[in-house]
């Protein structure tokens, strides 16, 4: 049996969908940062794949999106982080049910 | 021996992402989220990108990981528990795991076999970026400087003069 | 002749494979292939750390002006044997109240990106263990897997004292993998690949007959080279940047709870580590496993690359030897204020040596360009207290 695409894009649908499930049913602020952690490293695979079993372009157009893909995500971790640190400094919480009033 | 390789990698960075969603001890599940990491990792080598799997450790494994347990370390209070699942969330992720694969097996793709394996160097990368891709990458480095910058500030305490 | 010798461990394994070849699978093959080459790098590494383990004692005590351990066999060098029957027979003690899967797999993380970290650099002519593309990226990339694993070291152990040893060693290590990581660019820039073995055979020249074509033999290699080595002194804890096991003030840190073999793991773990980049510094500055005299290239080079690694724990171990402990802050000015700007001083330094011909007057721009920079930086981040004229106060 050989590897075609359909592996994993199945694989890489599960790890969306794990994330997914994080994002959802956690309840501390840091674990629905990990979810879309995770949904953005299933789109890295996904480009992955489609860039080995598709057309050899001159330029590695998959590789360079997962590359930039990555920096960002990492990025967005830094700052989102620093936020809920933010956060549990003001309410003493970082539990996202009890964050639920907007302070004029 | 690639199937077997692929399904070695698949079924260890599942499992571990699925201890990471639910897992409701915080220190189990930030480490299992690098274990994790570390199977996409593996992905990558097998298809062939190994400049971008050693890129993915490099960042996550070293950098986003560290950073994780660090804020879990500084927003403790008492309550080392999370709730683990809730009935609603796996119900909606199993729906859309089922809708993405009834759409990936129907859809007829035009390329599915594996090519002839060309390997990618990392000279091929560095033009590529330096020449073609220059305006993004120094878009991201900007994004990079901002974020940095950012996070400090909404981090800093105000010292008490 | 002198090929063959250079050349004795790569044509016995091709014997041995070639023997293999015809009544093995295919795939079969591969993998007793790279189980030798690990097997050779464990062999060969772990006998290393035991013989550094009682020479670091013996020159340590020469040089505080007595006798190292030398009572255990001749001169003291079965020592190791000693030191290993303890560690393996001492009790096994875990926290009742710590993590247990967490305290269990950090030494043997942390054990593990060491050897891994070994496994890219080019110990002699063909004898890289696994030639990999990026291979100094692999290096860095296992290296920062260190920082976890000491997290989970102090964090499984429910030891306050642990917990904030463990800090202590992430913010060293974070702090001075920036330099490390940026003294490599001057190098992979001139050189142009990231793969440890095009950057030996880059280094393979003669100048005037007898001058080698290393790179710490230029201006911003040298500058590179110090500071590399500078960090990798922090990254594998060794004095004068010990804080995080210093043994006055934090017990053990992230090793406190760690008894037995664990422990002798985190000392492996250390020594191993500091293997690594030394030989990372040989392959990148040094000249790899090249002779550094044409005529003496009759030596294998393998002999050469071990010759370089012994001069460089030797100075590992001088440096232990003689400096006192530097302080957590002082330790961060250092990293942030002083190396961070000389790195990036190295790396233009490099690109004017370069891109300028390698004329004389390049060499003269950029010893002149990193010259400016230190003094420049030696004035501002002068910490010391100025002394000021007396005031006397006499009693009425």
């Amino acid at each position: 049996m050989t590897l075609t695409l359909q592996f994993f894009l199945v694989v890489s649908a599960a790890l969306f969908c794990i994330g997914l499930l994080a994002a959802l049913s956690r309840r501390h602020a840091i674990f629905i940062l990990i979810g879309i952690e995770m949904m953005l490293a299933a789109a890295n695979l996904n480009f992955i794949a489609f860039w080995r079993f598709g057309p050899q372009s001159p330029y590695p157009i998959g590789v360079m999106v997962v590359i930039f893909s990555i920096a960002i995500a990492a990025a967005e971790a830094a700052v989102g982080l620093a936020m809920v640190i933010a956060v549990y400094r003001h309410f003493r919480t970082t539990n996202v049910d009890q964050l639920d009033r907007l302070k004029g | 021996m690639n199937v077997i390789a692929f399904g070695a990698i698949a079924i260890f960075t599942l499992v571990f992402a699925l201890a990471a969603a639910t897992n409701p001890r915080l220190m189990h599940a930030a480490l299992s989220f690098a274990a994790m990491f570390v199977g996409i990792a593996a992905f990558f080598f097998l298809l062939g990108a190994e400049f971008v799997g050693l890129v993915q450790i490099f960042v996550y494994v070293g950098a986003v990981a560290v950073l994780i347990v660090f804020t879990i370390l500084l927003t403790r209070r008492n309550a080392d528990k999370d709730r683990g699942f809730n009935w609603g969330g796996i119900l909606v992720a199993v729906l859309v795991f089922f809708g993405l694969v009834w759409a990936i097996l129907r859809t007829k793709f035009v390329y599915t076999s594996l090519p002839i394996a060309k390997a990618l160097s990392v000279k091929q990368i560095g033009q590529a970026l330096m020449t073609h891709y220059v305006w993004p990458l120094q878009c991201v480095a900007v994004l990079l400087t901002v974020a940095l910058i950012g996070a400090l500030v909404l981090v800093m305490e105000d010292k008490p003069e | 002749m002198a090929n063959s010798v250079d050349q004795i461990f790569i044509h016995a394994k091709q014997w041995l494979l070639s023997f293999l070849n015809g009544r093995l699978p295919d795939p079969l093959v591969q993998i007793v292939s790279s189980v030798l080459n690990i097997a050779l790098l464990l062999g060969v590494f772990l006998t290393l750390f035991a013989l550094m383990s009682v020479l670091e004692r013996k020159v340590l005590g020469r040089m505080q002006n007595r006798y190292g351990p030398n009572r255990v066999g001749p001169f003291g060098l079965l020592q190791p044997v000693a030191d290993g029957i303890k560690m393996l027979i001492k009790e096994d003690i875990v926290p009742a109240r710590a993590d247990k899967v967490v305290h269990f797999f950090a030494p043997i993380l942390v054990a593990a990106a060491a050897i891994l970290a070994l496994g890219v650099i080019p110990y002699g002519r063909n004898m890289t263990p696994f030639v990999i593309d990026g291979g100094i990226l692999f290096f860095f990339a296992v290296g920062s897997t260190t920082e976890l694993a000491v997290f989970m070291a102090g964090w499984g152990s429910n030891n306050k004292f642990s917990m904030l040893g463990a800090m202590r060693a992430i913010a060293q290590m974070i702090s001075y993998e920036l330099p490390l990581i940026i003294t490599v660019l001057p190098v992979v820039m001139v050189v142009g690949s990231l793969n440890p073995d095009k950057i030996v055979l880059a280094q393979r020249y003669y100048h005037f007959g007898f001058v080698p074509h290393w790179f710490v033999l230029t201006p911003w290699g040298a500058t590179a080279f110090i500071l590399f080595f500078v960090s990798g002194l922090v990254e594998s804890n060794r004095t004068p940047f010990d804080v995080p096991e210093g043994e006055s003030e934090i017990v053990a840190g992230h090793m406190t709870e760690y008894s037995g073999f664990k422990y002798a793991t985190f000392f492996l773990a250390e020594y191993l580590g500091m293997f690594a980049v030394s030989g990372l510094a040989i392959t990148l500055f040094l000249g790899g496993w090249h002779a550094p005299l044409p005529w003496l290239a009759f030596l294998p080079s393998y002999f050469w690359f071990f010759a370089k690694l012994s001069v460089l724990l030797f100075v590992f171990i001088w440096v232990r030897g003689t400096l006192p402990r530097i302080r957590v802050d002082q330790m961060m000015n250092f990293a942030w204020k002083f190396m961070l700007p000389m790195a990036f001083t190295c790396l233009v330094s490099a690109a004017v040596w370069y891109y300028d011909g390698r004329r004389l007057a390049a060499w003269l721009w950029s010893f002149a360009i990193i010259a400016v920079v230190y003094l420049t930086l030696s004035l501002f981040l002068d910490t010391r207290k100025k002394f000021r004229p007396r005031t006397y106060r006499f009693a009425e």
